[in-house]
């Protein structure tokens, strides 16, 4: 375990900090654009994709929480984000738009993935790394199929849609001028859209806060004690699989949080959205890329990954016309393998960058 | 050494299991073709789980790709199938069983010469590193998974039976297919031939040793390394064996059908223990016949009904039930 850390200055002459002063410049210019983006960003695909970025920040960096800092190998953190996800769809859909059937199915989600990980927790977490990944893929598998199976209850693969209460709604007027029409600040019309992205947002911005908290207070340092030597902490005193555990069930919450933030901003449930394993994959790349271990990488990560999803495509169609004769290769190359060239990035960041951007970035302020 | 011992410990189990299903069933008849099914089912799950256990046992390497071989085993043994279809619905018998063995050939050939070079590329700088291996198996799969969809596209893909192998016996009112009798013969040779390498052979005793002690075998001056290859080659071959079955077996099949194999594998290592062939074989056979008999009881639960199995074996005995000894 190697390298994921950030190395311990104790032996090593302090220089100016370059690699981490750009990593702190970056994800605050990130923190800033998410921020102000409705105003930055005023077309409706840019917020679309800035709060997916919101979202996925918290539940990236609650899985950092598992595998970074704690070295759980967890495949079911789509399962406790859809938990959060369908809750409060479910209850969106039969109760109706009222901030009651958010509060009731978002928080009988929360509950249910903090039942579920408290119990995949105290079966498998005493055993070893690997055996608890098998569960957790298992998990999540059978909890995928029983979504698209019990389509009385979760619309299967279709997902459900519906309606979010009336203060998110884009019809909904926040502030209005002198002629009752939606109020425009520098452009940007004060309706319900603005008022859903800024809940996104807030919400997401408290959680991760609090999860930085987390990794800095004294739970932190025994996670990271349990990452780097089991053993050892268990001879210190500390109950192991209790710690393990915790900061599962933790993450859990903190990852059905994010699926009710995802419910409310979409209006839409499906199985491809939150319980599907590409969403598992998408988060275990951001998780890689943005650096293991580092909490702010989620922000990185997240980020290059969005924007990676968005382009690589453009660059593979231009590609894939560019070797239109070749055998093979165009297919290789057509815009819906871009998985298969992620695939390959994914393979080479954990061999040479194992831990990814932020982390190696910080690392090179200081002399090894 | 208790009373259960005795009687076979807990090689008792898919036998309470069926009995357990004959009074829920009621009806003999019906009873046996599951039975059946469930013993063909397992054996194919058996081919694939096998290979998955051995690797871990001896190299302490879970790999996450694994699925990655029965899809491609699948896929082959659909082409050479195709490929040869005039000798396989022809009338010749002798002809079919060729087309047939040289389309589960091709697959295990290709396991093999696939899992030498997976081994070399993505498993073997990560040995001994849990957190990269599970990560970088992951990121193999997902390449894999995206071959596939590259060179034999999304859509389903029709696998022909041979004439020899389809339609089925009747015996009394009971009808069973001949592909699973196929099936299951087959997986008992291969459980049979494994059984018998590892431990009536100098090769079985050394990988044995392997499993229990890999410092003490080299330290005695064995290559270790070498037969890690070996193990490996052999696992990913009946993986891709075991894809080709299934592939037979479910008549059509699509990319997705490592993934959907995989949970059905990763259970049975679990129940059975990591590192065990009779454990794989135990667990096989119990996933087998319980996804059978519940898809029979309750469709919908028959993928909860083994993760429930997986989650009551877990509480009663926390390394599986034969888990080699570690």
């Amino acid at each position: 375990m190697t390298g994921i850390a950030s190395p311990s200055p104790s032996n090593a002459v302090r220089q100016v900090p370059v690699g981490r002063l750009a990593v702190y410049g970056v994800v605050l210019l990130i923190g800033l654009a998410l921020a102000f983006a409705p105003f930055v960003f005023p077309d409706v695909r840019a917020q679309e994709v800035a709060a997916r970025i919101c979202i996925f920040i918290v539940l990236v960096a609650s899985y950092d929480l598992l595998i970074g800092y704690t070295g759980i190998v967890s495949f079911a953190h789509t399962m406790f984000f859809g938990l959060g996800a369908y809750g409060t769809a479910i209850a969106l859909k039969s109760i109706g738009p009222t901030w009651g059937a958010v509060a009731l199915g978002g928080g009988a989600g929360i509950a249910a993935a903090f039942v579920l990980a408290l119990l995949i927790g105290l079966l498998s977490l005493r055993v070893k790394a690997i055996f608890f990944a098998m569960v957790t893929l298992a998990a999540a598998s059978v909890m995928l199929v029983l979504a698209s199976q019990l389509s009385e209850f979760t619309g299967g693969e279709d997902g459900i849609t519906y309606q979010v209460p009336k203060l998110f709604a884009p019809a909904t007027k926040l502030l209005t001028d002198a002629d009752g029409k939606v109020l425009r600040i520098f452009g940007v019309q004060m309706n319900g859209r603005f008022a859903a992205y800024y809940f996104v947002f807030l919400t997401s911005f408290v959680l991760f806060m609090f999860m930085l908290r987390v990794v800095a207070s004294p739970l932190g340092s025994v996670l990271k004690a349990i990452r780097e030597n089991e053993m050892r902490a268990e001879a210190i005193g500390y109950r192991v699989v209790a710690y393990r555990t915790a900061v599962f069930c933790l993450a859990a919450v903190i990852a059905a949080l994010a699926g009710v933030l995802r419910a409310v901003w979409l209006k839409y449930a499906g199985p491809d959205v939150t319980l599907s394993f590409g969403i598992m994959i998408d988060i275990l790349l951001m998780v890689v890329i943005g650096g293991m271990g580092t909490m702010i990488g989620a922000v990185i990560g997240v980020v290059v990954m969005s924007l990676a999803q968005f382009y690589l495509k453009d660059l593979m169609e231009i590609g894939a016309h560019a070797t239109a004769d070749i055998p093979l290769l165009p297919d290789l190359l057509n815009p819906e393998r871009w998985l298969l060239w992620l695939g390959v990035l994914f393979i080479l960041l954990v061999y040479f960058f194992p831990s990814g951007i932020a982390g190696t970035l910080m690392n090179k302020g200081y002399r090894r | 050494m208790t009373s259960l011992d005795r009687f076979g410990g807990v090689y008792l189990l898919p036998v309470a299991l069926a009995l357990i299903a004959l009074v829920l069933i009621g009806s003999p008849s019906s009873w046996l073709t599951l039975t059946v099914a469930g013993l063909a089912m397992g054996m194919m799950i058996f081919l694939m789980a096998s290979g998955l256990s051995l690797i871990f046992g001896l190299m302490d390497v879970l790999n996450f790709g694994h699925s990655a071989f029965v899809s491609f085993g699948a896929f082959i043994a659909a082409s050479v199938l195709a490929a040869l279809g005039t000798w396989l619905t022809g009338p010749s018998p002798a002809l079919n069983i060729i087309a047939l063995f040289a389309a589960i050939g091709a697959a295990t050939a290709f396991g093999a010469v696939a899992g030498w070079a997976f081994e070399r590329i993505i498993v073997k700088p990560v040995y001994k590193d849990h957190l990269r291996q599970i990560l970088i198996t992951m990121g193999a799969l997902i390449v894999a998974e995206q071959l596939i969809l590259a060179v034999w596209g999304g859509i389903p893909v029709q696998v022909p039976r041979p004439a020899v192998l389809s339609g089925s016996v009747i015996i009394g009112d009971v009808s069973i297919e001949i592909y699973r009798i196929f099936a299951f013969l087959l997986g008992l040779a291969v459980y049979v031939a494994l059984y018998l390498v590892l431990n009536r052979t100098r090769l079985g005793l050394l990988i044995r040793a392997g499993v229990e002690n890999r410092e003490m075998v080299e330290s005695l001056g064995f290559r270790i390394d070498r037969l890690f290859i070996g193990v490996f080659m052999a696992g990913s071959a009946l993986a891709a064996m075991g894809g080709a079955m299934w592939a037979g077996y479910q008549g059509m099949i699509t990319p997705l059908i490592g993934n959907e194999m995989m949970i059905l594998v990763f259970i049975v290592v679990i129940i059975g223990g990591l590192g065990s062939i009779q454990g794989s074989l135990l667990g096989a056979i119990m996933v087998g016949l319980m996804a059978n008999y519940v898809a029979f009881l309750a469709p919908k639960m028959a993928l909860a009904s083994n993760m429930i199995l997986m989650m009551a074996i877990l509480l009663w005995r926390p390394f599986g039930l034969k888990p080699a000894v570690k």
